[in-house]
């Protein structure tokens, strides 16, 4: 069973990547990007990531590519065109690309004392004690004040991106203005 | 059905995190769209994320969970700016592809 899920969502997922490169229009893109996400939080549920799994799914497919959506088609985005540039990403690019994956494989497929993934497995074996509670009691003790940063930072995120994406006031007036009289 | 007892190896899950970054780094280094770039670097951060899970698993270590927990929020904000910044970019160019936007200055 869990082989069968594995390697469905480990499918779907590689598929979404690619074809996240293979489309041209970035609408499509967006598309199998959410893909690719909620096939990844079903790999966490298997990892035994629950709450993980829930807020893939509602912050990343939900917030994030919502974000996305809305900003490809706010600037009504067409599909992209293949012009100059990317001259080194093909020679220099792809090699290291291969060259990082190959690393990688070997040193992952090589590691010794990695062991298996069994469905269910807990991250505790307290009785009565679910990931969840585990996952919340650290949070919130020993990892209280990161908590409470990150939170001031999304604030001060979400400010500066108001600042940033807000016409600018006196020049949009002003062209209003004109354009009026 | 030996088959449907089978446990996945821990290794398949951090190969599959390593091709999705490679994937993600193909992406960004191919697509000549400003959205679609900053699409591949949320699919590398999904990777590293996912690979973090994977050794949250195999040492029983909570902290692992919650430091991804961490990266989505930061990713989050990071999105936020990011695609405000396009957004603002957009306004001043009038284009996404990334060949036309090699200035700072206009």
């Amino acid at each position: 069973m869990h082989l069968i899920l594995f390697f469905l969502f480990a499918g779907f997922c590689l598929a979404g990547a690619i074809n996240l490169l293979l489309q041209t229009h970035p609408i499509n893109s967006a598309l199998s990007l959410i893909v690719v996400m909620t096939s990844l939080a079903v790999l966490y549920l298997l990892l035994g990531a629950e709450f993980l799994a829930i807020a893939q799914i509602i912050v990343y497919a939900g917030a994030v590519m919502v974000l996305f959506t809305f900003v490809v088609m706010l600037l009504n985005a067409g599909r992209e065109e293949r012009t100059l540039g990317s001259r080194a990403a093909l020679p220099i690019g792809f090699p290291a690309v291969v060259a990082l994956l190959a690393v990688l494989a070997t040193i992952l497929l090589r590691a010794q004392g990695l062991g298996a993934v069994r469905l269910g497995d807990r991250l505790t074996n307290a009785p009565g004690q679910s990931n969840l509670v585990v996952l919340s009691q650290v949070l919130f003790h020993e990892l209280l004040l990161p908590f409470e940063v990150t939170s001031v930072l999304i604030l001060i995120a979400i400010l500066g991106a108001v600042a940033l994406a807000r016409a600018d006031g006196s020049k949009m007036g002003g062209a209003e203005r004109t354009a009026e009289k | 059905m030996s088959f449907l007892q089978h446990d996945v190896p821990l290794s398949w899950y951090l190969l599959l995190s390593a091709v999705l970054f490679s994937l993600g780094v193909i992406g960004f280094l191919i697509k000549r769209n400003l959205i679609t770039v900053f699409m591949s670097i949320e699919l590398m951060l999904n990777a590293v994320n996912l690979s973090f899970v994977a050794f949250a698993y195999q040492w029983h270590e909570v902290r692992g969970q919650i430091f991804v927990l961490f990266v989505m929020m930061v990713a989050a904000a990071e999105a936020a700016v990011g695609l405000a910044i396009i957004i603002a970019v957009f306004r001043a160019r009038a284009t996404l592809a990334v060949d036309r936007i090699d200035l700072m200055k206009l």
